[in-house]
């Protein structure tokens, strides 16, 4: 079952045939999403209306397009904000970790290796709750305590932004060592015997040398955190990210603005990914 | 130079400790303590074994909870059957330019929000959608069919949900399988079949395994998939905590659904890893 070894031609055939079948599999659904975006209609649904920029540069009902409707864009410079902050504090965080895995041998660091991995292995909505008892067992604490009402340990965004960390961080800290093993250190040793303090050796040699992982963890976190839908569910107060706020309208039935938003997003995140292949070809 | 290490190693550790205690370890000792106990009256609550007592006597509860289970077993197995003969053909079948690019359109829809892909699914196959219009046109049926809202739609949407993380792992474990090692196989006299069960699946083992966990980590924890594309039967368990946090307001109950979840989802992932022999470690990093 490798070009070398000859098989029926048949076998062939229907071995491709079912790969092509997979690949359309793959594509349907996300096909379907982007052409309904500019279907003429109140519905993404048969029948085909004709062919309109309505859902998003519309700006009068009843078609009003993405770039025209309020709630929509809050929710995209909502879930950009928490994004950000995801990416920029699971980065930081994940090559501390890096450093730390990599360069020191202490004891317990077996335990706490295995704890890092764990948040990928606790279902999404579980590590929300937990988060979510934990921050209002502390905001009770605090008001039984002191009578002081601290309004970001209740649900918001500083507990989604914490939530998303709490997980994204893990994967952030695997992609980062992953590059950091591969150094050679002797390049490290040969600053310091030129004179570089340690700290001015990692920040010329080390860092540089991290810094397409580190850009990848960047982007990785970013996409994650922008498309999370568990974790934030139960951690969201009154300002909703995008998934959330299009998982509400989605509840009360659809139009093809939702199509709009989708075909943004999926533009959207592939120029990321491009821009980190890109990067990383260079 | 030690003083100097120490400090180091002490300003290091410190991100690690508290994200670690802060956000993983106390939030779910916080929770399991939540969840042991019983609420007496307005602001008085009393340690007790209820919240189990009830989620495991309840039969809804306790049926939910199965079905979670065994339905996240299948899709992870139509996930495993589906995906490997692609991932084979990927990894060995297909050559340079075309290996690459298909590896990437594997990847594709999965830089797509879960919310965008289920809605796909939605669309294609909810009473006016496209495959009900497909199967009419065909002359296959002579009214709208509504293929929403059952089991198969979910599984559909479960399977295709997780697919990138099973193929990917495949991929990798059998790209590092040697050409020459099959033809071996098979100048002993091997078949396609004998090979693929005595070479190709054992050499793709790691792979197989932690792509299971991952899938089944997803499934077990998916929340959209079953809300959406399931039925009024197809209640997920992760629905049923979030009723109880979100909807019910009965967070001990909910707490108590959530520390089963986990726990479901760890004695599994342990026995996979013990079956196989393998450690978390391997697996996942």
């Amino acid at each position: 079952m490798i070009p070398t070894i000859p098989t029926s031609r048949s076998f062939r055939l229907i071995y491709g045939g079912y790969v092509l079948l997979f690949f359309l599999y793959l594509a349907l659904p996300l096909t379907v999403v982007a052409v309904f975006a500019f279907n003429d209609s109140q519905f993404p649904s048969l029948p085909w209306e004709g062919f309109t920029w309505n859902w998003f540069f519309g700006e009068d009902r009843p078609q009003v397009g993405v770039f025209h409707e309020r709630g929509i864009l809050r929710a995209v410079g909502t879930s950009a904000f928490v994004a950000t902050c995801v990416a920029a504090l699971s980065v930081s965080v994940g090559t501390t970790n890096a450093f730390l895995f990599n360069r020191y041998e202490f004891r317990l660091k077996g335990v706490l290796y295995v704890l890092m991995l764990l948040p990928l292995v606790i279902p999404g909505i579980v590590l929300g709750i937990s988060i979510l008892v934990f921050s209002s067992t502390l905001a009770n604490g605090i008001w039984d305590a002191a009578r002081i009402d601290i309004q970001a340990l209740r649900p918001g965004l500083l507990l989604v932004i914490l939530g998303q960390f709490s997980f994204i961080t893990t994967i952030a800290t695997l992609v980062i060592s992953a590059r950091l093993q591969k150094f050679d250190r002797t390049l490290e040793e040969a600053a310091l015997n030129l004179g570089a303090t340690r700290l001015v050796a990692v920040r010329t040699i080390t860092i540089p040398f991290l810094m397409p992982a580190m850009v990848g963890a960047l982007v990785v976190a970013f996409l994650m955190s922008f498309e999370n839908f568990n974790t934030t569910l139960m951690l969201v107060g009154s300002d909703a990210p995008l998934t959330i706020a299009m998982f509400d309208r989605l509840k009360e039935g659809s139009t093809p603005l939702l199509n709009a938003v989708s075909l943004l997003l999926m533009l959207g995140s592939s120029l990321l990914a491009l821009v980190v292949i890109l990067f990383q070809r260079r | 130079m030690r003083a100097h290490a120490r400090i180091g190693f002490v300003l290091l550790l410190t991100p690690l400790v508290l994200w670690l205690g802060l956000l993983i370890v106390i939030p779910h000792i916080d929770m399991a303590i939540l969840s042991l106990r019983e609420r007496i009256s307005f602001g008085v609550y009393e340690p007790s074994l209820m919240q189990y007592e009830k989620a495991l006597t309840e039969p809804l509860y306790l049926r939910t909870f199965w079905r979670t289970a065994v339905m996240s077993v299948l899709a992870t197995g139509i996930t495993l059957l589906i995906a490997f003969p692609v991932a084979y053909y990927i990894a060995k079948m297909a050559k340079g330019r075309l290996q690459q690019v298909l590896f990437l359109l594997c990847l594709i829809p999965f830089y797509v929000s879960e919310l965008v892909r289920t809605f796909g699914w939605m669309i294609l196959l909810r009473e006016t959608g496209i495959v009900s219009n497909l199967l009419q046109w065909v002359g296959l049926a002579d009214q709208p069919v509504e293929m929403l809202y059952n089991d198969a739609a979910m599984m559909v949407g479960l399977v295709y949900t997780s697919m990138l993380f099973m193929v990917v792992p495949l991929v990798t474990t059998l790209e590092s399988l040697d050409d020459s090692v099959i033809e071996a196989g098979y100048d002993l006299g091997g078949n396609g079949l004998s090979v693929l069960r005595e070479i190709i699946i054992p050499h793709a083992m790691p792979g197989i395994v932690s792509g299971c966990i991952v899938v089944f980590m997803l499934s077990l924890g998916n929340y959209l998939t079953p809300t959406m594309l399931g039925g009024k039967d197809s209640l997920w368990f992760t629905e049923m905590i979030y009723n109880q946090f979100i909807v019910r307001s009965n967070w001990e109950l909910g707490a108590a659904f959530g520390f089963m979840l986990l726990v479901l989802s760890s004695v599994i992932v342990w026995g996979m890893l013990r079956l196989t022999g393998r450690t978390l470690q391997e697996t996942m990093g």
